[in-house]
Protein backbone atom coordinates (compact mmCIF):
# COMPACT_ATOMS: atom_id res chain seq x y z
CA UNK A 1 0.00 0.00 0.00
CA UNK A 2 1.75 3.39 -1.17
CA UNK A 3 1.48 6.29 0.68
CA UNK A 4 -1.71 8.07 -1.22
CA UNK A 5 -3.75 4.72 -0.69
CA UNK A 6 -3.13 5.34 3.04
CA UNK A 7 -4.20 8.28 3.04
CA UNK A 8 -6.94 7.83 0.92
CA UNK A 9 -7.94 5.15 3.99
CA UNK A 10 -6.56 6.98 6.99
CA UNK A 11 -7.86 10.57 6.25
CA UNK A 12 -11.55 9.50 7.08
CA UNK A 13 -10.67 8.35 10.72
CA UNK A 14 -9.82 12.10 12.01
CA UNK A 15 -8.84 14.15 9.51
CA UNK A 16 -11.90 14.04 6.96
CA UNK A 17 -14.68 12.12 9.88
CA UNK A 18 -17.86 12.19 7.97
CA UNK A 19 -19.22 12.82 11.22
CA UNK A 20 -17.14 15.76 13.04
CA UNK A 21 -16.27 16.89 9.41
CA UNK A 22 -18.75 16.79 7.28
CA UNK A 23 -21.54 16.10 9.77
CA UNK A 24 -22.99 13.57 7.59
CA UNK A 25 -25.19 10.14 8.98
CA UNK A 26 -26.36 11.75 12.32
CA UNK A 27 -29.69 10.21 12.27
CA UNK A 28 -28.26 6.80 12.97
CA UNK A 29 -25.46 8.36 15.08
CA UNK A 30 -28.13 9.68 17.53
CA UNK A 31 -30.68 6.86 17.70
CA UNK A 32 -28.84 3.71 17.96
CA UNK A 33 -26.04 4.67 20.17
CA UNK A 34 -27.69 4.30 23.56
CA UNK A 35 -26.07 1.23 24.33
CA UNK A 36 -22.86 0.16 22.73
CA UNK A 37 -24.06 -3.72 21.22
CA UNK A 38 -26.55 -2.39 18.88
CA UNK A 39 -24.49 0.55 17.82
CA UNK A 40 -21.36 -1.89 16.86
CA UNK A 41 -23.92 -4.29 14.68
CA UNK A 42 -24.97 -0.42 13.23
CA UNK A 43 -21.05 0.09 12.23
CA UNK A 44 -20.72 -3.18 10.89
CA UNK A 45 -23.66 -3.00 8.97
CA UNK A 46 -22.57 0.41 7.40
CA UNK A 47 -19.38 -0.17 6.38
CA UNK A 48 -20.34 -3.68 5.03
CA UNK A 49 -22.98 -1.59 3.08
CA UNK A 50 -20.51 1.29 2.16
CA UNK A 51 -17.74 -0.93 1.09
CA UNK A 52 -20.06 -3.21 -1.32
CA UNK A 53 -21.82 -0.53 -3.02
CA UNK A 54 -18.67 1.68 -3.23
CA UNK A 55 -17.46 -1.21 -5.41
CA UNK A 56 -19.86 -2.09 -7.04
CA UNK A 57 -20.51 1.55 -8.38
CA UNK A 58 -16.69 1.56 -9.14
CA UNK A 59 -16.68 -1.02 -11.09
CA UNK A 60 -20.08 -0.12 -13.17
CA UNK A 61 -18.79 3.66 -13.66
CA UNK A 62 -18.10 3.82 -16.55
CA UNK A 63 -21.35 1.97 -17.75
CA UNK A 64 -23.76 4.53 -15.45
CA UNK A 65 -25.55 6.72 -18.04
CA UNK A 66 -25.13 10.54 -16.05
CA UNK A 67 -29.03 11.23 -15.68
CA UNK A 68 -30.12 8.08 -14.38
CA UNK A 69 -26.94 8.14 -11.96
CA UNK A 70 -28.18 8.65 -8.47
CA UNK A 71 -31.42 6.15 -8.93
CA UNK A 72 -28.32 3.15 -9.55
CA UNK A 73 -26.65 3.95 -7.01
CA UNK A 74 -30.26 4.30 -4.56
CA UNK A 75 -31.05 0.57 -6.39
CA UNK A 76 -27.17 -0.70 -5.42
CA UNK A 77 -27.47 0.80 -1.93
CA UNK A 78 -31.08 -0.12 -1.15
CA UNK A 79 -30.26 -4.19 -2.41
CA UNK A 80 -27.60 -3.82 -0.06
CA UNK A 81 -29.01 -2.47 2.79
CA UNK A 82 -32.25 -5.19 2.22
CA UNK A 83 -29.72 -8.26 2.15
CA UNK A 84 -27.87 -7.08 4.93
CA UNK A 85 -30.86 -6.39 7.12
CA UNK A 86 -31.92 -9.98 6.43
CA UNK A 87 -28.84 -11.36 7.37
CA UNK A 88 -29.25 -9.54 10.57
CA UNK A 89 -32.83 -11.01 11.07
CA UNK A 90 -31.73 -14.03 11.00
CA UNK A 91 -28.27 -14.31 12.66
CA UNK A 92 -28.54 -11.50 15.60
CA UNK A 93 -32.22 -11.12 15.90
CA UNK A 94 -32.78 -8.97 19.26
CA UNK A 95 -30.27 -6.52 18.13
CA UNK A 96 -31.91 -6.07 14.74
CA UNK A 97 -35.53 -5.71 16.82
CA UNK A 98 -33.43 -3.15 18.81
CA UNK A 99 -31.99 -1.41 15.75
CA UNK A 100 -35.79 -1.17 14.26
CA UNK A 101 -36.26 1.29 11.53
CA UNK A 102 -32.64 1.81 11.22
CA UNK A 103 -30.79 -0.28 9.46
CA UNK A 104 -33.41 0.28 6.56
CA UNK A 105 -32.75 4.00 6.66
CA UNK A 106 -28.54 2.46 6.09
CA UNK A 107 -30.29 3.47 2.42
CA UNK A 108 -31.11 6.76 3.38
CA UNK A 109 -27.84 8.13 5.29
CA UNK A 110 -25.60 10.84 3.43
CA UNK A 111 -22.08 9.26 4.12
CA UNK A 112 -23.49 6.15 1.87
CA UNK A 113 -24.75 8.00 -1.03
CA UNK A 114 -22.21 10.70 -0.40
CA UNK A 115 -19.06 8.60 -0.98
CA UNK A 116 -20.83 6.71 -4.21
CA UNK A 117 -21.29 10.61 -6.20
CA UNK A 118 -17.89 12.22 -4.71
CA UNK A 119 -15.66 9.06 -5.10
CA UNK A 120 -16.81 5.54 -6.26
CA UNK A 121 -18.22 7.28 -9.69
CA UNK A 122 -14.63 8.76 -10.21
CA UNK A 123 -12.16 6.70 -9.14
CA UNK A 124 -11.22 2.58 -9.41
CA UNK A 125 -12.12 0.11 -7.79
CA UNK A 126 -9.22 -0.60 -5.16
CA UNK A 127 -9.39 3.29 -4.06
CA UNK A 128 -13.01 3.30 -3.94
CA UNK A 129 -13.05 0.40 -1.14
CA UNK A 130 -10.09 2.02 0.64
CA UNK A 131 -11.97 5.06 0.49
CA UNK A 132 -15.30 3.34 1.91
CA UNK A 133 -13.51 1.30 4.38
CA UNK A 134 -11.71 4.86 5.67
CA UNK A 135 -15.08 6.45 6.23
CA UNK A 136 -16.97 3.23 8.07
CA UNK A 137 -14.04 3.42 10.15
CA UNK A 138 -14.39 7.41 10.79
CA UNK A 139 -18.11 6.84 11.06
CA UNK A 140 -17.96 3.88 13.80
CA UNK A 141 -15.17 5.61 15.84
CA UNK A 142 -17.65 8.03 16.26
CA UNK A 143 -20.34 6.14 17.38
CA UNK A 144 -18.67 3.51 19.03
CA UNK A 145 -16.98 6.69 21.40
CA UNK A 146 -20.42 8.45 21.76
CA UNK A 147 -22.49 4.69 22.66
CA UNK A 148 -19.39 4.00 25.25
CA UNK A 149 -20.27 7.48 26.61
CA UNK A 150 -23.67 6.93 26.88
CA UNK A 151 -24.17 3.54 27.99
CA UNK A 152 -21.61 4.06 30.88
CA UNK A 153 -23.16 7.32 32.22
CA UNK A 154 -26.64 6.21 31.13
CA UNK A 155 -27.11 2.84 32.52
CA UNK A 156 -23.32 2.45 34.11
CA UNK A 157 -23.07 -0.84 31.99
CA UNK A 158 -20.61 -1.59 29.10
CA UNK A 159 -21.85 -4.23 26.29
CA UNK A 160 -24.49 -5.09 29.22
CA UNK A 161 -22.13 -5.78 32.13
CA UNK A 162 -22.07 -3.43 35.15
CA UNK A 163 -18.99 -0.97 35.57
CA UNK A 164 -20.49 1.56 37.62
CA UNK A 165 -22.04 0.12 40.51
CA UNK A 166 -25.15 1.99 40.64
CA UNK A 167 -26.93 3.21 43.66
CA UNK A 168 -30.39 1.07 43.54
CA UNK A 169 -27.98 -1.63 43.50
CA UNK A 170 -26.02 -0.18 46.82
CA UNK A 171 -23.10 1.60 44.66
CA UNK A 172 -22.09 4.94 44.33
CA UNK A 173 -23.11 5.88 41.08
CA UNK A 174 -26.50 7.56 40.05
CA UNK A 175 -27.37 6.69 36.08
CA UNK A 176 -28.05 10.50 34.41
CA UNK A 177 -31.36 9.55 32.70
CA UNK A 178 -30.58 12.23 29.83
CA UNK A 179 -27.93 9.68 28.08
CA UNK A 180 -31.00 7.42 27.19
CA UNK A 181 -32.19 9.80 25.58
CA UNK A 182 -31.32 10.97 21.71
CA UNK A 183 -30.19 14.68 22.97
CA UNK A 184 -27.42 13.60 24.76
CA UNK A 185 -25.60 12.12 21.70
CA UNK A 186 -26.35 15.50 20.40
CA UNK A 187 -24.44 17.04 23.18
CA UNK A 188 -21.66 14.50 23.10
CA UNK A 189 -21.34 14.80 19.10
CA UNK A 190 -21.22 18.72 19.33
CA UNK A 191 -18.52 18.13 22.41
CA UNK A 192 -16.50 16.16 19.76
CA UNK A 193 -16.52 18.39 16.99
CA UNK A 194 -15.68 21.11 19.59
CA UNK A 195 -12.65 18.84 20.57
CA UNK A 196 -11.55 17.78 17.42
CA UNK A 197 -11.37 21.40 16.08
CA UNK A 198 -9.43 22.57 18.97
CA UNK A 199 -7.21 19.83 18.46
CA UNK A 200 -6.71 20.14 14.56
CA UNK A 201 -7.57 24.24 14.49
CA UNK A 202 -7.54 23.20 9.89
CA UNK A 203 -10.24 22.13 10.24
CA UNK A 204 -12.39 25.06 11.71
CA UNK A 205 -14.64 26.83 8.79
CA UNK A 206 -14.04 30.20 7.54
CA UNK A 207 -17.10 32.60 8.78
CA UNK A 208 -19.08 32.77 6.00
CA UNK A 209 -19.89 36.38 6.68
CA UNK A 210 -18.52 38.96 8.91
CA UNK A 211 -20.51 41.56 11.16
CA UNK A 212 -19.48 44.98 10.86
CA UNK A 213 -18.41 46.84 13.44
CA UNK A 214 -19.89 50.19 14.00
CA UNK A 215 -18.45 52.90 16.27
CA UNK A 216 -20.94 56.04 15.31
CA UNK A 217 -24.20 55.37 14.72
CA UNK A 218 -24.65 58.00 11.76
CA UNK A 219 -21.92 55.37 10.00
CA UNK A 220 -24.57 52.77 9.69
CA UNK A 221 -26.96 54.66 7.16
CA UNK B 1 -10.98 2.34 -20.56
CA UNK B 2 -9.49 1.33 -16.72
CA UNK B 3 -8.73 -2.22 -16.82
CA UNK B 4 -10.70 -2.98 -13.68
CA UNK B 5 -14.14 -2.07 -15.14
CA UNK B 6 -16.34 -4.67 -16.85
CA UNK B 7 -15.46 -5.25 -20.40
CA UNK B 8 -18.29 -4.72 -22.81
CA UNK B 9 -18.85 -4.86 -26.36
CA UNK B 10 -16.65 -7.99 -26.66
CA UNK B 11 -19.66 -10.92 -26.49
CA UNK B 12 -21.82 -10.19 -28.99
CA UNK B 13 -25.03 -10.14 -26.69
CA UNK B 14 -23.63 -7.33 -24.64
CA UNK B 15 -22.58 -4.74 -27.64
CA UNK B 16 -25.61 -2.79 -26.50
CA UNK B 17 -23.31 -1.73 -23.12
CA UNK B 18 -20.09 -0.66 -25.66
CA UNK B 19 -22.52 2.59 -27.10
CA UNK B 20 -22.08 6.20 -26.14
CA UNK B 21 -23.67 6.49 -22.00
CA UNK B 22 -26.21 8.19 -23.44
CA UNK B 23 -27.80 6.58 -26.12
CA UNK B 24 -31.75 5.31 -24.75
CA UNK B 25 -31.04 1.75 -25.63
CA UNK B 26 -28.15 1.94 -23.60
CA UNK B 27 -29.54 3.22 -20.76
CA UNK B 28 -32.44 1.14 -20.55
CA UNK B 29 -30.32 -1.95 -20.92
CA UNK B 30 -28.35 -0.44 -17.97
CA UNK B 31 -31.78 -0.09 -15.84
CA UNK B 32 -32.87 -3.29 -16.92
CA UNK B 33 -29.43 -5.33 -16.12
CA UNK B 34 -29.52 -3.32 -12.68
CA UNK B 35 -32.88 -4.49 -12.02
CA UNK B 36 -32.46 -7.69 -12.35
CA UNK B 37 -29.29 -8.46 -10.89
CA UNK B 38 -30.74 -6.26 -7.68
CA UNK B 39 -33.62 -8.23 -7.47
CA UNK B 40 -31.72 -11.70 -7.65
CA UNK B 41 -29.76 -10.54 -5.23
CA UNK B 42 -32.82 -9.51 -2.49
CA UNK B 43 -34.94 -12.54 -3.69
CA UNK B 44 -32.11 -15.01 -2.72
CA UNK B 45 -31.27 -13.21 0.45
CA UNK B 46 -35.02 -13.43 1.73
CA UNK B 47 -35.44 -16.90 0.49
CA UNK B 48 -32.15 -18.46 1.46
CA UNK B 49 -32.46 -16.89 5.53
CA UNK B 50 -36.04 -17.24 5.83
CA UNK B 51 -36.14 -20.32 7.46
CA UNK B 52 -33.39 -18.94 10.02
CA UNK B 53 -35.46 -15.95 10.83
CA UNK B 54 -38.73 -18.27 11.42
CA UNK B 55 -36.81 -19.97 13.81
CA UNK B 56 -36.13 -16.48 15.61
CA UNK B 57 -39.56 -15.23 15.80
CA UNK B 58 -40.64 -18.84 17.26
CA UNK B 59 -38.54 -18.86 19.77
CA UNK B 60 -39.28 -15.23 20.16
CA UNK B 61 -42.89 -15.77 21.24
CA UNK B 62 -41.80 -18.68 23.37
CA UNK B 63 -39.55 -16.52 25.36
CA UNK B 64 -42.42 -14.12 25.43
CA UNK B 65 -44.78 -16.96 26.78
CA UNK B 66 -42.55 -18.33 29.20
CA UNK B 67 -41.02 -14.54 30.52
CA UNK B 68 -45.07 -13.46 31.19
CA UNK B 69 -45.76 -16.74 32.52
CA UNK B 70 -43.14 -15.53 34.88
CA UNK B 71 -39.98 -17.99 34.22
CA UNK B 72 -37.13 -15.31 33.17
CA UNK B 73 -35.15 -16.80 30.39
CA UNK B 74 -32.42 -15.31 28.71
CA UNK B 75 -30.42 -17.61 26.32
CA UNK B 76 -32.78 -20.00 23.39
CA UNK B 77 -31.61 -23.39 25.63
CA UNK B 78 -33.28 -22.02 28.94
CA UNK B 79 -36.46 -20.30 26.74
CA UNK B 80 -36.81 -24.58 25.11
CA UNK B 81 -36.32 -26.15 28.79
CA UNK B 82 -38.99 -24.41 30.53
CA UNK B 83 -41.17 -23.78 27.88
CA UNK B 84 -41.17 -27.74 27.88
CA UNK B 85 -41.28 -27.88 31.63
CA UNK B 86 -44.35 -25.63 33.01
CA UNK B 87 -46.18 -24.67 29.88
CA UNK B 88 -48.81 -26.53 28.78
CA UNK B 89 -50.10 -25.74 25.07
CA UNK B 90 -53.94 -26.41 24.47
CA UNK B 91 -56.15 -25.16 21.60
CA UNK B 92 -59.28 -23.35 22.76
CA UNK B 93 -62.71 -23.28 21.02
CA UNK B 94 -63.56 -19.68 21.78
CA UNK B 95 -67.69 -19.82 21.71
CA UNK B 96 -67.66 -22.84 23.88
CA UNK B 97 -64.72 -21.71 26.20
CA UNK B 98 -64.13 -25.72 26.23
CA UNK B 99 -60.33 -26.63 24.66
CA UNK B 100 -60.69 -28.73 21.70
CA UNK B 101 -58.10 -31.54 22.17
CA UNK B 102 -59.36 -33.17 18.24
CA UNK B 103 -56.38 -30.80 16.45
CA UNK B 104 -52.68 -30.58 17.51
CA UNK B 105 -51.76 -27.14 18.54
CA UNK B 106 -48.50 -27.60 17.51
CA UNK B 107 -49.06 -27.07 13.97
CA UNK B 108 -52.03 -24.59 14.60
CA UNK B 109 -51.52 -21.58 12.67
CA UNK B 110 -54.20 -18.71 14.39
CA UNK B 111 -53.38 -16.18 11.14
CA UNK B 112 -54.08 -18.72 8.66
CA UNK B 113 -56.97 -19.53 10.65
CA UNK B 114 -58.52 -16.16 10.88
CA UNK B 115 -58.27 -16.01 6.80
CA UNK B 116 -60.31 -19.26 6.49
CA UNK B 117 -63.61 -19.17 6.33
CA UNK B 118 -64.46 -22.54 7.46
CA UNK B 119 -62.62 -22.05 10.51
CA UNK B 120 -63.49 -18.28 11.30
CA UNK B 121 -66.15 -16.19 11.79
CA UNK B 122 -66.49 -12.84 10.05
CA UNK B 123 -66.87 -9.62 12.95
CA UNK B 124 -69.39 -6.69 11.78
CA UNK B 125 -67.54 -3.24 12.25
CA UNK B 126 -69.40 -2.40 15.65
CA UNK B 127 -68.80 -5.86 16.79
CA UNK B 128 -65.14 -5.45 15.83
CA UNK B 129 -63.40 -2.51 18.38
CA UNK B 130 -60.06 -4.44 17.77
CA UNK B 131 -60.47 -4.28 13.93
CA UNK B 132 -59.69 -7.86 13.58
CA UNK B 133 -61.90 -8.60 10.92
CA UNK B 134 -62.31 -12.32 11.18
CA UNK B 135 -61.88 -13.93 14.50
CA UNK B 136 -60.53 -17.24 14.30
CA UNK B 137 -63.07 -20.22 15.72
CA UNK B 138 -60.14 -21.66 17.44
CA UNK B 139 -56.91 -20.26 19.28
CA UNK B 140 -53.89 -22.03 21.25
CA UNK B 141 -53.64 -21.27 25.00
CA UNK B 142 -50.54 -21.70 27.37
CA UNK B 143 -51.30 -23.15 31.02
CA UNK B 144 -48.97 -22.74 33.67
CA UNK B 145 -50.31 -25.52 35.95
CA UNK B 146 -49.83 -26.26 39.66
CA UNK B 147 -50.84 -29.82 40.45
CA UNK B 148 -54.27 -30.02 38.80
CA UNK B 149 -54.95 -26.46 39.55
CA UNK B 150 -54.51 -23.38 36.67
CA UNK B 151 -52.07 -21.27 37.99
CA UNK B 152 -51.60 -18.81 34.81
CA UNK B 153 -53.38 -18.99 31.82
CA UNK B 154 -51.64 -17.19 29.02
CA UNK B 155 -53.62 -16.00 26.10
CA UNK B 156 -52.93 -14.80 22.79
CA UNK B 157 -54.84 -11.27 21.72
CA UNK B 158 -54.29 -8.81 18.93
CA UNK B 159 -55.92 -5.67 17.68
CA UNK B 160 -55.06 -3.11 15.82
CA UNK B 161 -52.88 0.35 16.55
CA UNK B 162 -52.03 3.28 14.41
CA UNK B 163 -49.82 1.72 11.87
CA UNK B 164 -50.36 -2.38 12.34
CA UNK B 165 -51.23 -5.09 13.89
CA UNK B 166 -50.49 -5.46 17.84
CA UNK B 167 -49.86 -9.64 18.91
CA UNK B 168 -49.54 -9.96 22.11
CA UNK B 169 -50.16 -12.66 25.46
CA UNK B 170 -52.04 -11.52 28.82
CA UNK B 171 -51.44 -13.23 31.47
CA UNK B 172 -54.22 -14.01 33.92
CA UNK B 173 -54.27 -16.05 37.22
CA UNK B 174 -56.71 -19.20 37.34
CA UNK B 175 -59.59 -17.10 39.26
CA UNK B 176 -59.81 -15.65 35.33
CA UNK B 177 -59.92 -12.09 37.24
CA UNK B 178 -56.66 -11.00 38.26
CA UNK B 179 -53.74 -9.80 35.81
CA UNK B 180 -50.61 -11.19 36.08
CA UNK B 181 -49.02 -9.79 32.90
CA UNK B 182 -49.25 -8.13 29.57
CA UNK B 183 -46.51 -8.07 26.86
CA UNK B 184 -46.38 -7.58 23.09
CA UNK B 185 -43.98 -9.57 20.34
CA UNK B 186 -44.83 -8.15 17.43
CA UNK B 187 -46.01 -4.40 16.03
CA UNK B 188 -45.14 -2.20 13.64
CA UNK B 189 -45.54 1.17 15.81
CA UNK B 190 -43.49 4.31 15.52
CA UNK B 191 -39.93 3.70 17.28
CA UNK B 192 -39.47 5.49 20.03
CA UNK B 193 -43.69 6.67 20.58
CA UNK B 194 -46.02 3.77 19.70
CA UNK B 195 -43.22 0.76 20.72
CA UNK B 196 -43.43 1.69 24.49
CA UNK B 197 -46.17 -1.61 24.32
CA UNK B 198 -42.91 -3.33 24.15
CA UNK B 199 -41.78 -1.78 27.03
CA UNK B 200 -41.06 -3.91 30.30
CA UNK B 201 -41.58 -1.12 32.80
CA UNK B 202 -44.97 -0.31 30.80
CA UNK B 203 -45.87 -3.62 31.12
CA UNK B 204 -45.40 -4.27 33.94
CA UNK B 205 -48.37 -1.39 35.30
CA UNK B 206 -50.65 -4.37 34.39
CA UNK B 207 -49.56 -6.55 37.19
CA UNK B 208 -52.44 -6.89 39.21
CA UNK B 209 -55.06 -5.14 38.22
CA UNK B 210 -58.42 -7.05 37.69
CA UNK B 211 -60.04 -7.07 34.52
CA UNK B 212 -63.77 -7.83 35.58
CA UNK B 213 -66.22 -6.15 37.58
CA UNK B 214 -68.39 -7.32 40.55
CA UNK B 215 -71.14 -7.90 36.96
CA UNK B 216 -68.53 -9.63 35.22
CA UNK B 217 -68.00 -6.74 32.56
CA UNK B 218 -64.65 -6.65 31.22
CA UNK B 219 -63.00 -3.15 32.69
CA UNK B 220 -59.20 -3.46 32.03
CA UNK B 221 -58.29 -0.71 29.74
CA UNK B 222 -55.66 2.00 29.46
CA UNK B 223 -57.19 5.85 30.08
CA UNK B 224 -55.56 8.84 29.26
CA UNK B 225 -55.07 11.73 31.92
CA UNK B 226 -53.38 9.64 34.31
CA UNK B 227 -54.73 6.47 36.71
CA UNK B 228 -56.47 8.38 39.96
CA UNK B 229 -55.11 5.63 42.91
CA UNK B 230 -57.74 7.11 44.89
CA UNK B 231 -60.68 5.93 42.37
CA UNK B 232 -62.57 2.87 42.69
CA UNK B 233 -62.06 1.99 39.02
CA UNK B 234 -58.20 2.25 39.16
CA UNK B 235 -57.90 -1.50 40.06
CA UNK B 236 -58.75 -1.84 36.25
CA UNK B 237 -56.85 0.87 34.45
CA UNK B 238 -53.45 1.30 33.27
CA UNK B 239 -51.79 5.13 32.06
CA UNK B 240 -51.78 5.66 28.08
CA UNK B 241 -48.39 7.02 27.24
CA UNK B 242 -48.56 11.00 25.67
CA UNK B 243 -47.42 11.31 22.27
CA UNK B 244 -48.91 7.29 21.35
CA UNK B 245 -52.83 8.09 21.66
CA UNK B 246 -53.89 6.23 18.78
CA UNK B 247 -51.45 3.24 19.83
CA UNK B 248 -52.73 3.61 23.60
CA UNK B 249 -56.18 3.44 22.22
CA UNK B 250 -55.58 0.22 20.25
CA UNK B 251 -54.37 -1.65 23.38
CA UNK B 252 -57.59 -0.50 25.13
CA UNK B 253 -59.48 -1.70 22.49
CA UNK B 254 -57.64 -5.18 21.80
CA UNK B 255 -58.59 -6.19 25.48
CA UNK B 256 -61.87 -4.93 25.74
CA UNK B 257 -62.96 -6.88 22.85
CA UNK B 258 -60.59 -10.37 23.89
CA UNK B 259 -62.38 -10.02 27.56
CA UNK B 260 -65.73 -9.79 26.13
CA UNK B 261 -67.95 -12.69 25.14
CA UNK B 262 -66.39 -12.72 21.38
CA UNK B 263 -62.79 -13.17 22.83
CA UNK B 264 -62.20 -15.34 25.74
CA UNK B 265 -65.55 -14.22 28.08
CA UNK B 266 -66.90 -17.61 27.90
CA UNK B 267 -63.57 -19.28 28.66
CA UNK B 268 -63.07 -17.28 31.73
CA UNK B 269 -66.23 -17.25 32.81
CA UNK B 270 -65.58 -20.88 33.13
CA UNK B 271 -62.07 -20.78 34.70
CA UNK B 272 -64.06 -17.90 37.62
CA UNK B 273 -66.86 -20.95 38.04
CA UNK B 274 -64.89 -23.66 38.67
CA UNK B 275 -62.33 -21.80 40.53
CA UNK B 276 -59.01 -22.19 38.17
CA UNK B 277 -59.68 -26.29 37.60
CA UNK B 278 -60.61 -26.58 33.89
Amino acid sequence: MNREEKQILFEPVVDNNPITLQVLGICSALAVTAKLAPSLIMCLALSVVLVCSSAAISLIRNHIPTNIRIIVQITIIASLVIVVDQVLRAYAYEISKQLSVFVGLIITNCIVLGRAEAFALQNPVRESILDALGHGMGYSTILILVATLRELLGSGTLLGHPILRLTRDGGWYEPNGLMLLAPSAFFIIGLLIWAVRTWKPAQVEKSQYRIHVVHRSTEAY
Amino acid sequence: MPADTVPAGRVPGLRIFSRPNDDPGKILAVAITLCLVCSLLVASAAVLLKPQQERNQALAIRKQIVNVAGYPAADADQVEALFRQHIETRLLDLDSGEFDDSIDPAGYDTRAAARDPARSRALAPEADPAKIKRRPDRVPVYLVREGEHIKTAILPVYGYGLWSTLYGFLALAGDGRTVTGLTFYEHGETPGLGDFISNPAWQAKFRGKQAFDEQGRPRLGVIKGGVDPASPAARYQVDAVAGATLTSRGVDKLLHYWLGDQGFGPFLKRLQAQGGNA
